[in-house]
């Protein structure tokens, strides 16, 4: 077969060099031989691609889609900009630290369509990672956004019983066309949502604030509730902003006609001779509840308004975004940085106890006769057939005070009945249990690697004169270090990320970042920071394994001789 | 200079035996004496011992019974590391870690020689073996027979006075292998050292070789020089290994001193040479080399017995023609002649008569 290849191959390179002296090589039929060569691999590296399709398919779905979405997840902000659009462009206009009227008139129509949506609980859970009170002052606000302006409205239905009417505000606002397309819809009579809601252009220029609040309104009436706004009377809001439209253009009424403009002239007398009352947003705002008038509030409203954030990423790493800039937290509130430095100080002290405990098993294994090998390598694999959580609740049994291991030890007379060791829900619960479980992922590919040691090395090395320790550490230590290499790095990776063993023998003190991950994700349902602290602890990873390939050179890990 | 050390016994086994599992033997009570300055080799199939021998001598097994002497003193106990004895191994065994200097170093460096002193022998191995450009190279860049050489020069570098090598050639192809065996060979005797050598290729044996020890079930076959081995070998084993050889079996039927006549079982008489028969009527299987195999009546003694043969086959081989005769029954008889310019071509299907001087043809054991 090689044969074959070999005489098949030489003459044809012999001809292209002969054809083009100089040039690319070429083949037989004059194409260039790379050119060719591609062609004939083509064939191959199609049918290779067809085979890992279906894996290739499983890993994008299951495994770099959701890590995208994670990576995503930990940048991701919309919510702000999403539940409160309204004020977030007011507060661009605005750079005070407490904002004027627009922003809080803005602001209730925001929340009042966020309540009527019921997503401003949802916001006030997003900036309460934040700054913490933000979801009550959302939640109790939310209550009162609703009575917000009843003595206008109260005043102006007063003084017109019209007001109250529906109709009276489609009359005034709506442009004839969506009157004409709604009156079709209506007679129609069938399931599909009522046509949305358009202003005429006499009502837009001359009532802006009036427009904008009654579509607000008309939009979560249609949408939202699947009503029509010919048959729902207005949010006080609509009736504060005529109020305030009226105050500021007393005029308007005569850009509409009849009806329209008697009602109109009437209320902008009303609204002129303070019959109508003026209020104020940001009074009402405050009367709810006084943080609206801290430059604190508005300060996470603002970092926060962006639809991107670092926020996920300093919280991550115990800083937070201030007013003055990134700055570090309470002392108190600081946890994320020790329990980083915990989990990689530990994943090493564990990979450290598994080269330790592995090292002599896999040189046994791998020199000891083979019937002797096979019994051992059996004792080696049990706990992989053995269920991970029966593995750990054993230790829990094991280690616990008045366990078997405290219990031997008092026996014993090591240690005395009264300061038995705390072996469980600490470090050292961690350390022991996890070392056992990943023992296996240590002991495998260092008995693969020096399986493929020949022992002649050994043998060489002492007929050259070298005594046993020589001979090992200097001939076997030396080739058997991409074992402890690989080993190394499956045992530190999987136990950076363990979950289950520190979270049931690790008590407070002995539990990795992977916990405070599931707790974020499964209990506080803070999804984004706890992307941005996988994001991390994925980055470390990565970081970690670059300096090893720096270090030690990622050829020199083996999986087998 | 090598015929004046030979009085000494350097190495001995004496009474050796040797067991892996407690129930068989592989080495059977050995007994040999190898010489300061010989170069002596184990010959043998694979299985009969000849390896196990050797790492006995190297350390890396223990005997199970009996003593093994080095330079007089008695080496059972002690570890391999401190025998002394350089060792040449069949794959190399060439620490891939290491490069071609540090493989030469380390077994300088384990006896704590200086810097300077340490660097020179290493130059001067590596120049023993033509290999001194390639000191910084590792052993996976080199080829089998750089490989080889580096090897070698490893064993030899710290000055053994016994080198052991086990089947060190057995990796390289048919010219590198034929080149390595003079080149060791002139290598062990400008050193003056003793080798104890361990192959499975008689031709090795014989080319390289002082005595040739061909090893058998755990017992020494032959002990001699390779001449000797080739011409006069002492039993049916020795002559069926040592080079290509045409038996066949019959019956003693007279006896006299150093010549004897076989009656064959197709009933024709031979004339042969009584090895190990001891009486008439004994069974016996001789054995003749296809060269020593006669067409040429003149050469014959006067009154010797001939076979009448008929050509099967006619093989040209260049420097020789081989013929495949059918001679007494035995239809794979082969006879070799020299390609001369008066040596007739033999046609399939003719009928001649063959004969041999009786001194070369050995009447053996019938094993």
């Amino acid at each position: 077969m090689a044969d074959a290849t070999i005489s098949g191959g030489l003459p044809q390179g012999r001809g292209a060099k002969t054809a083009s002296p100089g040039g690319p090589m070429l083949a037989a039929d004059g194409t260039p031989l790379r050119a060719s060569l591609a062609r004939s691999l083509r064939r191959q590296k199609m049918r290779a691609l067809l085979l890992i399709a279906p894996l290739l398919l499983f890993i994008l779905v299951t495994f770099v889609m959701p890590i995208g979405d994670m990576l995503f997840r930990s940048v991701e902000n919309h919510i702000v900009a999403d539940t409160l659009p309204r004020t977030v462009a007011a507060l661009r206009d605005d750079p005070s630290e407490v904002p004027g009227e627009p922003v809080f008139r803005a602001m209730a129509e925001d929340l009042q369509v966020a309540v009527e949506e019921k997503t401003h609980t949802q916001l006030g859970t997003r900036l309460n990672y934040e700054s913490s009170g933000m979801s009550s002052l959302l939640r109790g606000t939310g209550r009162d956004v609703k009575g917000m302006g009843e003595d206008v409205a109260k005043a102006v239905t007063g003084l017109d019983d019209a007001w109250e009417e529906p109709g009276t505000w489609v009359a005034l606002l709506a442009d004839p066309a969506w009157v004409q397309t709604q009156a079709e819809w209506a007679a129609a009579d069938d399931k599909s949502p009522e046509p949305a809601f358009a202003a005429s252009a006499a009502a837009t220029e001359r009532l802006p604030r009036t427009v904008e609040a009654y579509q607000a309104f008309a939009h979560v009436t249609q949408a939202d509730d699947g009503d029509s706004v010919t048959e729902e009377e207005p949010w006080n809001l609509a009736y504060v902003a005529l109020a305030d439209d009226l105050r500021a253009d007393p005029g308007a009424a005569e850009a509409f006609e009849g009806d329209n403009r008697a009602r109109l002239d009437a209320l902008s007398a009303a609204v002129a001779d303070g019959t109508v009352p003026a209020v104020s947003y940001r009074d009402m705002f405050v009367e709810s509840d006084d943080a609206w008038g801290e430059p604190g509030t508005w300060s996470v409203l603002r970092t926060f308004s962006s639809r991107f954030t670092p926020g996920y990423y300093l919280n991550a790493v115990d800083l937070k975004l201030g007013p003055n800039g990134i700055e570090m937290r309470e002392p108190k509130d600081r946890i994320y940085l020790q329990l980083f430095v915990r989990t990689l100080v530990m994943s090493l002290v564990i990979t450290g106890t598994c080269i330790l405990l592995g090292y002599p098993i896999a040189f046994l294994l791998a020199n000891l006769p083979e019937r002797t090998a096979n019994l051992l390598m059996i004792l080696v694999l049990l706990p992989f057939w053995t269920s991970l959580l029966v593995r750990t609740s054993a230790w829990k049994v094991l280690l616990q005070q008045q366990g078997v291991i405290n219990d031997i030890l008092v026996w014993l007379g090591i240690v005395g009945d009264g300061n038995r060791l705390a072996l469980i829900n600490n470090q050292t619960g961690t350390i022991i249990a996890m070392t056992h479980i990943l023992l296996p992922f240590m002991i495998l590919p260092l008995y693969s690697v020096m399986k493929g040691i020949p022992k002649s090395y050994v043998r060489a090395a002492k007929s050259l004169g070298a005594n046993d320790w020589t001979a090992f550490w200097r001939v076997y230590f030396p080739q058997s270090v991409p074992g402890i290499g690989a080993g190394s790095i499956l045992c530190f990776i999987l136990a950076i990320g363990y979950y289950i063993t520190p979270e049931l023998v690790g008590g407070t003190k002995g539990v990795f970042i992977s916990n405070r991950i599931a707790y974020h994700i499964s209990d506080s349902l803070n999804w984004g920071l706890a992307a941005a602290l996988g994001t991390i602890l994925l980055a470390v990873v990565m970081l970690l394994y670059w300096a090893y390939d720096r270090l030690v050179g990622i050829d020199n890990v083996k999986l087998g001789g | 200079m090598v015929q004046a050390q030979r009085d000494s016994a350097f190495v001995q086994f004496e009474r050796v035996q040797k067991s892996y599992d407690g129930q068989t033997l592989v080495v059977k009570d050995l007994n040999l004496t190898v010489p300061k300055g010989e170069f002596l080799t184990m010959l043998g199939p694979s299985g009969s011992g000849k390896t196990t021998t050797l790492m006995m001598l190297a350390g890396f097994e223990t005997a199970t019974h009996g003593q093994i002497r080095l330079n007089g003193r008695n080496i059972n106990d002690v570890p391999p590391h401190k025998r002394g004895i350089g060792m040449v191994f069949q794959n190399y065994a060439l620490f891939p870690h290491m490069s071609v200097a540090e493989n030469l170093a380390f077994p300088l460096d384990v006896r704590s020689l200086g810097k300077a002193e340490k660097e020179q022998k290493v130059k001067r191995a590596l120049d023993m073996v033509q290999m001194g450009q390639f000191a910084n190279r590792r052993p996976g860049q080199l080829s089998g027979g750089q490989q080889q050489r580096i090897a070698l020069a490893r064993a030899l570098v710290f000055e053994p006075e016994l080198v052991l090598m086990d089947e060190p050639l057995g990796a390289l192809d048919k010219q590198l292998r034929e080149h390595m065996q003079f080149e060791i060979k002139h290598i062990a005797d400008s050193l003056g050292i003793t080798v104890v050598y361990v192959t499975h290729d008689q031709t090795e044996a014989l080319t390289m070789s002082d005595r040739v020890a061909v090893f058998n079930d755990g017992v020494i076959q032959q002990l001699a020089p390779p001449d000797e081995l080739y011409e006069a070998p002492m039993n049916s084993f020795v002559a069926r290994f040592i080079g290509e050889n045409n038996t066949m079996t019959g019956v003693v039927t007279a006896l006299d001193g150093s010549r004897c006549v076989v009656r064959l079982d197709s009933g024709d008489e031979i004339d042969a040479k009584p090895v190990n028969v001891a009486k008439v009527g004994e069974r016996t299987k001789v054995s003749i080399r296809p060269e020593r195999v006669e067409t040429n009546k003149a050469r014959l003694r006067p009154g010797a017995h001939t076979l009448t043969a008929r050509v099967e086959e006619f093989i040209y081989m260049g420097d020789m023609f081989r013929t495949r005769l059918s001679v007494a029954g035995n239809s794979n008889f082969i006879m070799k002649t020299r390609n001369a310019p008066d040596q007739v071509r033999l046609e399939p299907g003719a009928e001649i008569e063959i004969g041999w001087l009786p001194e070369d043809c050995r009447a053996l054991d019938a094993a």
